[in-house]
């Protein structure tokens, strides 16, 4: 018998090759090493030696492994998210595990664990190896929403994730089978191919498949109406794990999303209805029930949801631009989102948070630059220029428009409108409300600090110059192989 | 379609008749006896002791997991013995990342005590 041997390029999955063992190896000396620091930026280092080692990949793109792994510009741009996301994270979040004592070093272990299935989600045209992906990702994320142990609403929130997901995957995975029961491949460059065949052969199997897939992802990516675990997943959850699981495992979800909607069944005619009807649910859904909400917390759940629903814009319009649009959005998004939540990560750090709009009274009194940054972010949240969060709006709005999805276009900018109330409610407290006592000081740790300076620059760099930004975006986009 | 459908649905409406069937027929022709020892929750004479919701400690099910764990690692190895010869150099080394990444797990459970009964 004669084996064909698979050509090992390690290069190509150099980036996840080193999470991994980087997180390993934590896991490893965290019996050994009493202090937890060395632990946390070691995590860090790891990150940092991904990114270098992904970078010079840019403009080279290289599929290797039977085809199963693409390193082509659009799967760096998203490890580049995903890194920036899981080190930001590692550098908020010590201060808050240490204060509820619920710090250890398999934290920094499962979170590097997760970005590596992001990665991999990314990193693949197969629809095998990006459900592989997935779950790398999700089961570490069930263990750290319920990583405060002793805390029933992060249990609760552990398990209702756990759940949730247990079912989408199995939709999720139901849905390639028929796929796959349709096409005779996993592959999405032999589906696009040989679309036409496919579809006049089994369209039934291809058209319900696809649709199980789109489900299983809009349980992930939290698309209206799968929405209903992330309000009390987000409540529950440690703080910057919140933080972590609103842009993350959102990016990669999207990331897999676009790649199988935009490029795998690109042809597939029927699909824009479900997709407008899913970004319209999805916007105005988040943002009305977010107007209600008077924890921070659960306000910010439904405003990423109402996110979800504008980057879902983007990928009912399809086409390049609005790829490369959502794939901007993505980025400016991982910025500011990741910086509200550092700043109410630093207020919860407190054991008496209890995470209220109504608690940030006197914020600004006391922490005049702590209010400030939050404002900043939640202007950019609701999209007002100079900062990243208008301009990704207007590309993904002006993108929908260009390709003919004028009503689309018009109630997302009116959803943004109604946005704009519930985001400048907590600009409003911490600036104008007259405090009934006097606002509990917090520290700042030298970490968080930095956390909330990247994060700014980042809101504002990507607001104000966003050309250089986009043309990267737009150069990852459409080299898949 | 329906041609190639057709045995499988003629062996689920087979099996459902069967398993109808026969619990119509034992309710239909069987002898009906209350008594107490039919009234067990074991017939066959066991005399039930305790609740079923007794604690058990953690540690079972702590080493029942870590079990299936090294467990399926052992299942990969056999086909992988099976061919050994084949696949060479590049098989030992792919199966000793995996060995070394599973390794990396016990020694974790080890420092973690969490193989210690007492």
């Amino acid at each position: 018998m004669d084996l064909k041997l698979a050509t090992i390029d390690l290069g190509l999955i150099a980036p996840e090759i080193i999470i991994a063992a980087v997180a390993m190896l934590i896991l490893l000396l965290g019996n050994v090493v009493r202090r937890r620091t060395i632990l946390a930026y070691f995590g860090l280092f790891g990150l940092v030696a991904a990114l270098l080692t992904a970078l010079p990949r840019w403009g080279n793109p290289a599929s290797g492994f039977y085809g199963m792994v693409q390193a082509d510009n659009f799967a760096i741009f998203f490890k580049i998210i995903f890194i920036i996301a899981a080190g930001l994270t590692i550098l908020m979040a010590r201060r808050y595990l240490i204060s509820h004592e619920i710090e250890s070093p398999e934290f920094y272990a499962l979170l590097l664990f997760s970005a590596v299935g992001m990665m991999v989600m990314a990193a693949t045209s197969d629809l095998v190896v990006i459900f592989l992906g997935l779950e790398i990702m999700s089961v570490p994320l069930y263990v750290m929403a319920a990583f405060a142990r002793h805390d029933v609403s992060s249990n609760e929130a552990g398990i209702k994730y756990f759940i949730m997901g247990a079912f989408a995957s199995g939709i999720l995975i139901y849905g390639i089978a028929l796929v796959y029961g349709a096409t005779g491949t996993t592959d999405l460059r032999r589906i696009l191919a040989d679309w036409g065949f496919f579809e006049m052969h089994s369209q039934l199997f291809l058209y319900s498949g696809a649709i199980l897939v789109l489900i299983g992802f809009g349980f992930k990516v939290a698309a209206v109406p799968f929405h209903m675990w992330v309000p009390d997943v987000y409540q529950g959850a440690p703080t910057p794990v919140t933080a972590f699981f609103s842009v993350a495992p959102k990016a990669a979800g999207f990331a897999a999303l676009l790649r199988i909607f935009t490029y795998g069944f690109a042809d597939m005619s029927q699909l824009w209805a479900i997709l407008w009807i899913l970004a319209v649910l999805t916007m105005t859904v988040g943002n009305i029930l977010a107007i209600f909400q008077d924890n921070i917390k659960r306000m910010l759940a439904y405003s990423s949801i109402a996110h979800a629903g504008y980057i879902l814009v983007a990928l009912t319009a399809g086409g390049d631009g609005a790829v490369s649009s959502a794939a901007y959005y993505l980025l400016a998004y991982t910025f500011f989102n990741l910086g509200a939540f550092a700043v109410i990560t630093l207020i919860d750090t407190r054991n008496s948070s209890t995470a209220q709009i109504d608690e940030m009274q006197g914020l600004s009194g006391r922490h005049p630059f702590l209010a400030a940054v939050l404002a900043l972010f939640m202007f950019a949240l609701a999209g007002f220029p100079p900062t990243a969060g208008f301009m990704g709006k207007f590309y993904i709005f002006s993108e929908a428009i260009k390709n003919g999805y004028i009503g689309l276009a018009i109630i997302g900018v009116m959803n943004s409108f109604v946005s704009v109330y519930y985001y400048l409610r907590v600009v409003v407290v911490s600036f104008f409300a007259r405090p009934n006592k006097e606002f509990e000081a917090v520290s700042y740790t030298p970490a968080i600090f930095i956390v909330l300076v990247i994060t700014a620059a980042g809101t504002l760099i990507l607001g104000i110059l966003p050309g250089y930004w986009l043309s990267l975006a737009r150069a990852g986009i459409f080299q898949f192989l | 379609m329906f041609e190639i459908f057709f045995p499988i649905l003629a062996l689920a409406a087979l099996a459902a008749i069967i398993a109808v069937g026969l619990a119509l027929l034992s309710v239909t022709l069987g002898r009906r006896t209350k008594e107490g020892a039919k009234m067990e929750s074991y017939e066959s004479g066991m005399v039930p002791t305790g609740d079923t919701r007794s604690r058990i400690p953690i540690k079972f099910y702590l080493v029942a997991i870590l079990f299936i764990l090294f467990d399926i690692e052992v299942v990969f190895l056999y086909p992988w013995a099976l061919i050994f010869r084949q696949l060479g150099i590049f098989g030992f080394i792919e199966m000793l990342t995996f060995i070394v990444i599973l390794l990396v797990g016990y020694f974790y459970i080890l420092g973690k005590g969490a193989l210690k009964w007492d």
